[in-house]
């Protein structure tokens, strides 16, 4: 049917990930200093929240991918039910680490912006509690797939949780709207449109793309990891690493 | 130009705990999980130079 499949194979993906992930990673960094720059040096004070808004910088982008990852790590677990191609179940593998990261980051740096702006690290609300839980939900993806051996089972039992998980970043997405809650609104919505500065906006949306590339960078790195760790035995692995 | 002078940056206005407190721990998550993945793939091609000297004896 597609060409595409070609490139679940292992050890053709293998070399392609290696030549792709290098890009991204420079990417990610030039818009990351772009991003730093508009955000500390061009984006002006904010008139209710002073100087403690620049947080915004790296709390959105991080809560951002945090539902991002999820949802390719859910993705790439429907493709592997699907189409039963190996490759898909390595992609959630990889992807996993990233977005827990980025859940751990959304909400640290959230409670050290909550601190000032609301008196209080931490409250048991809606948007922060399924933040949490996603956090989790992470943290059990990683623990159940490293705890099966086999790992065509890990992939099985793993991309399971990532689908029915998935439930969860919906309810993320629209809690600030579906409950009362101490979190503002969204700032940015594709309906209405933005309610910040442009300059804020610009800062945020580069490091967004920032995010977007590391990540992705990321997940090709780690995947030639994974690859590599499954395919030990075979003789590609051995030739492509000698 | 909104700083003053560079005291004024890091002070963020009375917010400097917090901002850098927040970009401290991203630029250190970020730098863990970069090492981290470095030597999961040294280890990975480490493992299979091991497992083919194996085979070759």
């Amino acid at each position: 049917m597609l060409n595409i499949f070609q490139w679940a194979a292992p050890h053709t993906f293998y070399p392609l990930a290696g030549k792709l992930w290098r890009p991204f990673a420079v990417l990610a960094a030039v818009l990351a200093v772009a991003a730093l720059y508009l955000g500390f040096f061009v984006a002006p004070t904010d008139f209710q929240q002073g100087e403690g808004y620049r947080i915004i910088f790296v709390h959105v982008p991080a809560s951002w991918m945090s539902m991002v990852i999820y949802l390719a790590m859910a993705f790439w677990a429907f493709l592997g039910f699907t189409f039963n191609t190996r490759l898909s179940g390595m992609m959630t593998q990889a992807l996993a680490p990233t977005g827990a990261l980025f859940t751990f980051l959304s909400l640290w740096t959230g409670a050290l912006w909550g601190k000032p702006m609301w008196g209080t690290w931490w409250v048991w609300d809606a948007r922060l509690t399924s933040e949490l839980i996603l956090f989790f939900l992470y943290m059990g993806y990683i623990a159940l797939t490293s705890a099966i051996d086999d790992p065509r089972r890990a992939d099985k039992a793993g991309g399971l949780l990532a689908l029915v998980g998935a439930v969860n970043v919906p309810i993320i997405y629209f809690s600030v709207t579906w409950w009362n809650t101490l979190h503002q609104g969204a700032s940015v919505s594709v309906t209405k449109g933005s309610s910040m500065a442009h300059t804020m906006l610009w800062a945020m949306l580069l490091m967004a793309l920032a995010c977007w590339a590391y990540t992705i960078a990321m997940a090709l790195y780690r995947v030639r990891s994974i690859i590599l760790e499954r395919e030990r035995h075979t003789r590609w692995a051995q030739e492509v690493t000698a | 130009m909104i700083w003053a002078s560079w005291g004024d940056f890091w002070a963020m206005g009375g917010y400097g705990l917090y901002v850098w407190g927040s970009y401290a721990v991203v630029a250190l998550g970020l730098l863990a999980e970069v090492i981290g993945a470095r030597q999961r793939q040294r280890k990975a091609i480490a493992q299979i130079q091991e497992h083919k000297e194996d085979t070759d004896l």
